[in-house]
């Protein structure tokens, strides 16, 4: 199935893995190949020169919008925690990380 | 009998003004008509009658005691499912988010409540603003009303679907890639995204931050320049938010476009336009001559780009704004014995996104990834400045573009949904206003076989008056906003 594909399965599990999203078998075969057939029309904006053009990562001109460093309440503790699934006392709980 | 549910805002004002009819009517109305139609139409996730009439009755009460009240008092508004509302379920029509309640509301929400507006319920969407058929939300499709085996378009199918089948009065969507105007179009309503900045997104849950805004949708342009009126401004929680104060837009209601300058860039009728589709676009291009504006066609030459520099960044951008959803603080979260942090995450993305989600985070994290970085978000990044000058410039010659807002009629539900760069095509007179920033407001324009298609009037940076004075005089000399589906 390896046709010269822009992306492989091994890419898709290795980038799935990295987003933590784990895939059935299925949905490793699917999106690899619909992936391809994306990545494959995407390959359009190789036809335009590039090189000098400044990147927009921002359509307005703001930099370091910032606010007074005033103290304003937070959310209250029963708000922040009242979505959790798994709490105990004040504490959300989570998995073990090791 | 008057059914308050087919009139406007602006209507149902005036006679909520001159005591001709209660809040409390217009709001038993809009659920009425709901009752009939919604097994139908499913254009909502959630409703919420009994808060609404409780509401309803209060501000009834408070005018009559003469109580001076706000410009949307009494109004019942129906709200994207991604614009946090405090109290209330609010689900990005995702499963991972099903039983997710903000406890805060977004800042649009805050505005139209101080100004009196009742919020009925929260409509259907393409799971997380992924998509331009609402077939990708959680809770299944909604339907176009004005023909019930084909789509609402997407993302902000739901609110579109309400206003045209006349089961809200207003409407709040949200639009990264088209997701306000093309519902707008296959819906024959009005929507309009903004210019990137003008609206607070403080409580839009983010897809592609640097490409959307939430904007008003409408069963006309007054009722449109009135909400956006109420919504937009600067807010100091959203550090992306325009420095400019709240504007009101109800003087560019006006009937006159002699002396302004229309570019209708060809690129935008390209390959795969429907030829119907180009006739009716044409049709109001020269509505417009005739109405004293003037028109050239024109190129934008970097606009072929955009499909691709689109989604590369809304793909890039939603990689990392979705990372958030692991399940712990919010939302569903898996359960597995004895699985550790990774594993507990990974199955709750797994079980919580849909496909198209899946597809986007993955191709977004891919493009981003060491080695690819540069290959394809950069230049994504280096086309957007191409596209955004070829705005510019054609901008600094003309008040404002026309062009279709879809390239096609509605298609039917199913038809696209399988191949999923099909779908994203369809986008491609969308997409390059978001990479611009620049404002633009969908107008229906005519019909093909009894299925909507809209215009669009794409406007310079922070001119919504321009694109909403050419809105106003073409429909006010077009019969196509007061034809409603045969429900």
């Amino acid at each position: 199935m390896a046709r010269n594909s822009t992306i492989s399965k091994e890419q898709v599990e290795h980038v799935a893995w990295l987003a933590r999203i784990e895939l059935t078998e299925e949905e490793k075969q699917a999106f690899t190949k619909q992936l391809n057939e994306v990545l494959d029309y995407f390959k359009k904006i190789n036809e335009i020169d590039t090189s000098n053009i400044e990147p927009t990562y921002h359509v307005l001109n703001l930099v370091n919008v910032l606010r007074e460093d005033k103290v304003e309440p937070s959310l209250p503790k029963e708000d922040a925690l009242r979505n959790a699934s798994q709490k105990e006392d004040s504490f959300i709980k989570a998995p073990k990380i090791i | 009998m008057v059914d308050y549910s087919e009139l406007t805002c602006h209507e149902l004002k005036e006679m909520i003004d001159k005591r001709e009819v209660s809040s409390e009517e217009i709001v038993n109305s809009v659920f009425e008509r709901i009752h009939k139609f919604e097994s139908k139409i499913h254009a909502y996730i959630s409703l919420f009658r009994d808060s609404a009439l409780e509401e309803a009755i209060i501000i009834d009460e408070r005018i009559r005691r003469g109580e001076t009240v706000g410009k949307l008092s009494g109004i019942p508004i129906a709200v994207k499912d991604i614009i946090s509302t405090k109290d209330k379920v609010t689900t990005c029509g995702s499963k991972i988010l099903e039983n997710y309640i903000p406890p805060f509301d977004a800042t649009v929400i805050e505005r139209i409540k101080k100004e009196g507006a009742i919020i009925i319920g929260k409509t259907n969407m393409d799971e997380f603003a992924m998509g331009s058929s609402t077939e990708n939300s959680a809770f299944g499709y909604s339907r176009n009303p004005w023909s019930l085996e084909h789509v609402t378009g997407g993302s902000s199918g739901g609110s579109a679907a309400a206003l045209a089948a006349d089961e809200t009065i207003l409407a709040l969507g949200s639009d990264t890639g088209g997701s306000i105007r093309c519902p707008a179009s296959f819906c024959s309503i009005v929507g309009l995204k903004p210019t990137y900045g003008l609206v607070s997104r403080y409580g839009l849950v983010a897809y592609a931050n640097s490409l959307e805004q939430i904007g008003p949708m409408a069963k006309d342009v007054t009722d449109c320049a009135l909400l956006l009126s109420i919504i937009n401004g600067n807010d100091y929680r959203d550090s992306t938010s325009a420095p400019f104060p709240n504007k009101n837009y109800m003087n560019a209601l006006v009937d006159d476009v002699r002396g302004l300058t229309l570019g209708v860039p060809r690129e935008f009728f390209g390959e795969g336009t429907d030829s119907a589709v180009e006739k009716l676009v044409w049709n109001a291009i020269h509505k417009f001559e005739d109405l004293g504006a003037h028109y050239d066609e024109i190129s934008m030459p970097h606009i072929v780009y955009s499909i691709p520099t689109y989604y590369l960044i809304a793909m890039c951008e939603a990689s990392s704004n979705l990372a958030r959803f692991d399940g712990i603080r919010y939302g569903f979260r898996a359960e597995k014995d004895d699985a550790d942090w990774n594993e507990v995450f990974s199955l709750t993305r797994q079980k919580g996104f849909g496909p198209e989600v899946k597809r986007r985070i993955i191709l977004g994290t891919f493009a981003l990834s060491a080695g690819y970085y540069d290959k394809y978000y950069l230049k994504a990044l280096q086309i957007r400045t191409l596209i955004k000058n070829d705005f510019e410039k054609a901008l600094s010659k003309y008040s404002a573009l026309i062009a279709p807002t879809m390239p096609t009629p509605p298609f039917k539900i199913g038809e696209k949904i399988e191949d999923p760069l099909s779908m994203y095509m369809i986008d491609i007179d969308t997409v390059p206003i978001n990479l611009a920033g620049v404002p633009s407001i969908s107008v229906p324009c005519g019909f093909v076989n009894n299925l909507p298609v809209g215009m669009q009037i794409i406007g310079r940076f922070f001119d919504e008056e321009t694109i909403i004075r050419l809105a106003y005089s073409y429909e006010q000399n077009t019969p196509f906003h007061r034809k409603k589906p045969n429900l």
